[in-house]
């Protein structure tokens, strides 16, 4: 870990102290960690000692002089630090310097040799290149001669050092001062401070870099965590504006919201604020960003600072969001924390690593708003404004939910957040009809169009509906009032087409009747041209008979006798 | 180390040849002879030839005289200059 120009450092495999340090603690020289009582000190050496031995081939000796290293070993066991096996493997030296003032007198003058002859027996047994001191100051309380003590301390220090030791020596933080004893005055090479402070109930841990020579670093105090992973800091203000632009678009799992945006769903790394009052369905929805995601093959993370774990995976289920494989599987964690147990810093910081841990493609905070309890807005807000730096840094799709205590002035959240957030959808609960009824809007999408309309936001059990309103008379409608306007509309169709089909029968029957008449009148008249034929023919006949008779009038007469003779 | 024969041990801690070590040796060999002659037989161990002992008697600082029995165990650290003390400290018990 060497830098060109700078010390040689030796790096601690405490997560995050290494990068700050740029490297680690300086090589064969001593550093001083100091603190007060419970923050970690021990933790702090245990941590570097033990990766030293067993990631960089760095035997250790670990000098206490408080706990007994059956304590010490039994402590660190559950961070998955097996001591004892590194003991057995002769990469790690314990060595318990005890002292009891009650069997001890002081007569006269005297070095510390002892401890030295212990040590560098110790360092040679298993070529020690890393040494711990915790807590070096209680041999204050042990011996009256105090002057003899300073001395035999700083020849203890220069002596590690010739020894190219890379120490860390342990203190207790005194009154107005580094430590009690004045350690720092011998330790010129690397300070920690490491503090434990409580605020509104909530502790945070956090550490600082007093002083570290001949090298950069970080200045600010960083929270720094204790769990079952061990000791890691957690660099959080080194962020910036250097984002990750994506074109591509993520689909969100309801397919009625991606038709709103054009081009069909946000762009990856974007950050959405889903913001709604109580019950407006802000949950569900991000929820089902997450299914689409996991349903996609990437993995999400979801913090809920509300419900646990298994409640969400449950309710989500009667919405038809079917979670249990993808949990099972490892494309999506759940992780829940009440705001409460940490202080923001650490929500932060936790997320932080978590994200860094699991590398999401989609993270999703549900609700942000649950940290107005406990932290002042402008913390909340410099808090989330670094989580939606980093996930943006790292091209990470990012949701989070803001429950709004009203929707009248539901315009401007809390904290003040939109002007963070490249997507605002707002999910409203209106009352109307003596029902409540979902409403959905995006009020801003950045670098794309959008739909406009507010939408009926319906939730089944097949899943996330966004109902385009019906626009009628009446203005904009939803839930019953749109139901029973679209019935009247619809029973208001078909009395139309009764109506239709009414007229079209009576027409009918109309022209039925009029041919029907049509019919009888060309009856009439058939008749008529037959008796006007018959007349005519009768006529004519008589005329002929006339004739005929005239004739043979004419005959008779003339000739009548012939008529006669016959 | 811990013998219950009469003369009573008494060992001396030392790491190698320095003033403090060498006064602390004469120092406890005038005051046994001239305050309690036979009472206490005293062994001198040097840390520096054997390094590991420090450890098994929990030796912190140098010169160290112990006295082991009778018990409670006591420890005199410092080059024993000033007998008076000595004699306190390991009499105390006895009266």
């Amino acid at each position: 870990m060497d830098s060109p120009l700078g010390i040689a450092k030796s790096p601690t495999g405490i997560e995050g102290f290494d990068d700050l340090t740029l490297g680690g603690v300086p090589s064969g020289r001593p550093t001083l960690v100091c603190g007060s009582a419970g923050c970690g000190k021990t933790l702090f050496a245990t941590t570097f000692l033990v990766h030293g031995a067993r990631d960089y081939g760095e035997p250790g000796v670990f000098v206490t002089f408080e706990e007994r290293p059956v304590d010490i070993v039994a402590n660190v066991a559950s961070l998955g630090f097996d001591v004892s096996g590194l003991i057995d493997r002769d990469l790690l030296a314990m060595e318990h310097i005890a002292i009891d003032p009650s069997e001890m007198a002081e007569i006269g003058d005297f070095d510390l040799e002892g401890i030295f002859l212990r040590l560098e027996l110790a360092i040679d047994a298993i070529g020690a290149k890393r040494v711990v001191l915790d807590t070096i100051e209680s041999l204050f309380s042990a011996f009256t001669n105090q002057g003899v003590l300073r001395a035999e301390i700083r020849r203890l220090f220069d002596w590690l050092k010739d020894k190219g030791m890379t120490t860390v020596i342990t203190a207790e933080r005194g009154d107005g001062t580094l430590t009690r004893q004045g350690l720092e005055e011998y330790v010129s090479d690397c300070v920690i401070l490491l503090d434990h402070r409580v605020h509104n109930q909530i502790s945070t841990r956090r550490m600082r870099i007093v002083k570290y020579r001949g090298t950069a670093h970080g200045t600010n105090e960083y929270p720094f965590l204790i769990d079952r992973d061990g000791f890691s800091v957690l660099p959080v203000s080194s962020l910036g504006l250097d984002h990750k632009v994506f074109e591509e678009r993520v689909p969100s799992g309801v397919a009625d919201l991606d038709a709103m945006l054009v081009g069909g769903g946000f762009h990856r790394g974007s950050s959405i604020l889903v913001s709604g009052v109580a019950g407006s369905g802000k949950s569900s929805l991000s929820a089902s960003f997450v299914h689409a995601a996991a349903a996609r093959g990437e993995r999400a993370i979801y913090f809920s600072f509300e419900e646990a774990p298994g409640q969400i995976v449950r309710n989500m289920s009667s919405i038809g969001l079917d979670f249990k494989p993808y949990v099972d599987s490892g494309l999506i964690r759940f992780i829940s924390a009440r705001p409460t147990f940490y202080s923001l810093e650490m929500h932060l910081a936790l997320m932080l690593r978590e994200v860094q841990k699991f590398d999401p493609q989609l993270v999703v905070l549900d609700p942000i708003s649950a940290f107005m309890e406990s932290g002042g807005q402008l913390e909340v807000q410099s808090m989330l404004l670094r989580m939606v730096d980093f996930l943006k840094t790292r091209g990470v799709s990012s949701m989070f939910t803001h429950l709004m205590h009203g929707q009248e002035s539901g315009m401007a959240t809390d904290v003040g957040l939109s002007s963070l957030m490249d997507g605002w959808i707002l999910m409203l609960n209106r009352e109307a009809n003596g029902e409540f009824n979902r409403e959905l809007y995006l009020l801003k999408a950045r670098g794309m169009a959008h739909s406009n309309q507010v939408r009926e936001f319906v939730m089944s059990s097949s899943g996330i509906r966004l109902l385009p309103p019906y626009l009628g008379e009446t203005g904009a409608l939803t839930g019953s009032a749109r139901r029973f306007e679209e019935a009247k509309t619809r029973r208001a169709e078909v009395a139309r087409l009764a109506d239709v089909e009414r007229n079209k029968a009576m027409i009918e029957t109309r022209r039925r009747k009029a041919k029907a008449q049509i019919e009888a009148l060309q009856a009439e008249l058939d008749a008529d041209d037959l008796e006007l034929d018959m007349v005519s023919k009768a006529a004519t006949e008589y005329l002929r008979q006339a004739a005929t008779d005239a004739h043979e009038m004419d005959v008779s007469r003339s000739g009548g006798d012939r008529s006669r003779l016959k | 180390m811990t013998e219950t024969s009469s003369p009573k041990k008494l060992i001396l801690y030392v790491a190698g040849q320095t003033p403090k070590s060498l006064a602390a040796i004469a120092n406890l060999r005038k005051i046994t002879e001239e305050h309690m002659a036979g009472q206490y037989e005293v062994e001198v161990i040097d840390l520096r030839q054997n390094p590991r002992l420090a450890k098994e008697h929990s030796i912190v600082a140098i010169p160290t005289l112990v006295r082991e029995l009778p018990v409670p165990i006591r420890k005199i650290i410092g080059d024993l200059s000033d007998v008076e003390k000595v004699l306190v400290a390991l009499k105390v018990q006895d009266e």
